[in-house]
């Protein structure tokens, strides 16, 4: 296994683990997203397909130890390489004038800073139900978790809507510059494929719009509570 | 024209350093940026100060001595252009100008604005060639190669070994470099046997130089005065990752042996 070591501590490899732990992580956040969409299908759809989810264990804790062993393996190998490039540039430039970075790029530490602590808030939030417990335990009629109520309930706060909008737009960013940059760290990037540059910024506005589309419809009163 | 420039002074790999400025009075034009740190080092020994010193060697823009970040971009920022071939004539009069060595832990500054690049050269010798005795020059299309390869191993083999990337890239990479070096010997033939042996060598020690890690920024490409593109940095990332799957203990033994 020597091989294998020497290859995730190297400055290629250590980049593979970031594209290929980024990757599936879009890949779930494109799922979450469509799974979200379904509060447009009414409370009954969106309560059957959360109790469906939850039915679904053998599914359910492989995935989210995947999941959590995805998100730290790419956030231990993310703070590893920004301290190597710290490194790499003891002294910092009295003038530097960014020529093709982009701000989502330049930014990604950061941003990645802010997911993480929003992805501890929302599952502390929908998860564990500690933000908003008085809407965490509602049966819905059918025996089921009202998910839809406790969605809506949620978003009927202007403030909750704020953090959630204010995160979704930095994932968004970060997705803007990680989806890009995946295939180029594969080396899967060929100029006969000019258009895989533009997967990340389309995938931005993809996300950012499907994710603030069902909180923006119950700010404004589009998605209501069942009966109202 | 008349100028104010920021320069970076430092008389040793041991002094902090720090920036000074200069009046320079009576810059033609026409004249290089060198030429016009000529004129203000002239002025400056004039007055008795020590001369600013800056690498240099052909004054034409195939050498890769000449360095420089002018204005936060290395070369001065002007497509295809090094600083040697950089001409005053993109300034303004009266302007300000702020001059800086590369910027990398690889490269530490010797004095004022030249820096160490042997980081470059150990790069190169970790496998930056071809081990076979080739012989003399073989004779027209003798070993086949197409146009557009060769093209392509052209194009990476235009790198000069500068440094701008890395003194471009906020990582301070040394990728673009060393996959130019690697894309124009794995167009060619020639270059096929040791391949992945290559990849592995100089990869290995653009780590060990303490080079940093590339974020797909691009910059590099930006600042390159020889045009190289990332696509060959893509090749690189495919073939260590290739090349460290594929790996065989005894095939890099019985490699060490011979
Ligand atoms: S001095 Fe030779 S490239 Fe500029």
């Amino acid at each position: 296994m020597s091989w294998f070591v020497g290859y995730v501590r190297s400055s290629v490899g250590a980049k593979t683990i970031m594209a290929v732990t980024g990757l599936l992580m879009v890949l779930f956040a494109i799922v979450h997203m469509i799974g979200h969409l379904q509060m447009f299908g009414g409370q009954d759809m969106y309560n059957a397909y959360a109790s469906f989810l939850q039915s679904l264990w053998e599914v359910k804790w492989p995935t989210r130890a995947g999941l959590i062993a995805v998100f730290v393996i790419h956030l231990v190998s993310a703070i590893r390489l920004v301290m190597m490039n710290r490194a790499a540039r003891p002294v910092k430039y009295a003038k530097y004038t960014p020529a093709r970075s982009t701000i989502a790029g330049r930014t990604m530490a950061l941003t990645g800073l802010v997911i993480l602590a929003f992805v501890f808030f929302h599952l502390a939030h929908f998860t564990f139900g500690g933000v908003q417990p008085e809407y965490f335990h509602l049966p819905d009629g059918h025996g089921r978790h009202d998910a839809y109520t406790m969605f809506v309930r949620a978003f009927q706060n202007p403030a909750m809507y704020g953090i959630y909008f204010a995160a979704i737009l930095l994932l968004s960013m970060h997705l803007a510059h990680g989806a890009s940059s995946w295939m180029q760290t594969l080396g899967l990037r060929h100029p006969k494929y000019p258009w895989t540059d533009k997967v990340g910024p389309a995938l931005m506005v993809i996300l950012f719009i499907g994710y603030m589309a069902p909180p923006t419809a119950v700010l404004l009163n589009v998605i209501k509570l069942p009966g109202a | 024209m008349n100028l104010t420039v920021h320069v970076w002074r430092q008389k040793n790999g041991k002094d902090a350093g720090r920036m000074v400025t200069y009046q320079v009075k009576g810059v033609n034009e026409h004249a290089s940026f060198l030429e016009m740190l000529d004129v203000l080092n002239e002025q400056l020994v004039a007055k008795g100060e020590e001369a600013i010193a800056f690498d240099h060697d052909c004054r034409e823009g195939i050498c890769g001595m000449c360095s420089l970040v002018i204005n936060g971009r290395p070369h001065g920022g002007h497509e295809r252009t090094t600083t040697c071939q950089l001409h005053m004539r993109h300034f303004k009069d009266g302007q300000e100008i702020w001059v800086e060595p590369w910027r990398a832990g690889a490269f530490p500054v010797i004095r004022d604005l030249c820096v160490d690049r042997r980081a470059f050269d150990k790069i190169i010798a970790a496998g930056g060639y071809i081990s076979a005795n080739a012989g003399s020059a073989p004779d027209g299309n003798a070993v086949p190669v197409p146009k557009e390869q060769a093209d392509r191993a052209m194009d990476a083999a235009a790198c000069i070994g500068c440094g701008a990337c890395v003194a471009a890239c906020p990582n301070g990479s040394a990728m673009l470099f060393v996959a130019a070096k690697l894309a124009h010997m794995h167009m060619l033939p020639q270059g096929q046997p040791e391949r992945a042996k290559r990849t592995e060598a100089m990869v290995t020690a653009m780590d060990a130089a303490g080079f940093g890690n590339c974020s797909n920024h691009y910059e590099c490409e930006a600042a390159c005065p020889k045009d190289i593109s990332r696509d060959v940095i893509a090749m690189m990332n495919r073939d260590y990752t290739k090349a460290s799957l594929g790996h065989r203990e005894e095939e890099s033994k019985a490699e060490g042996a011979g």
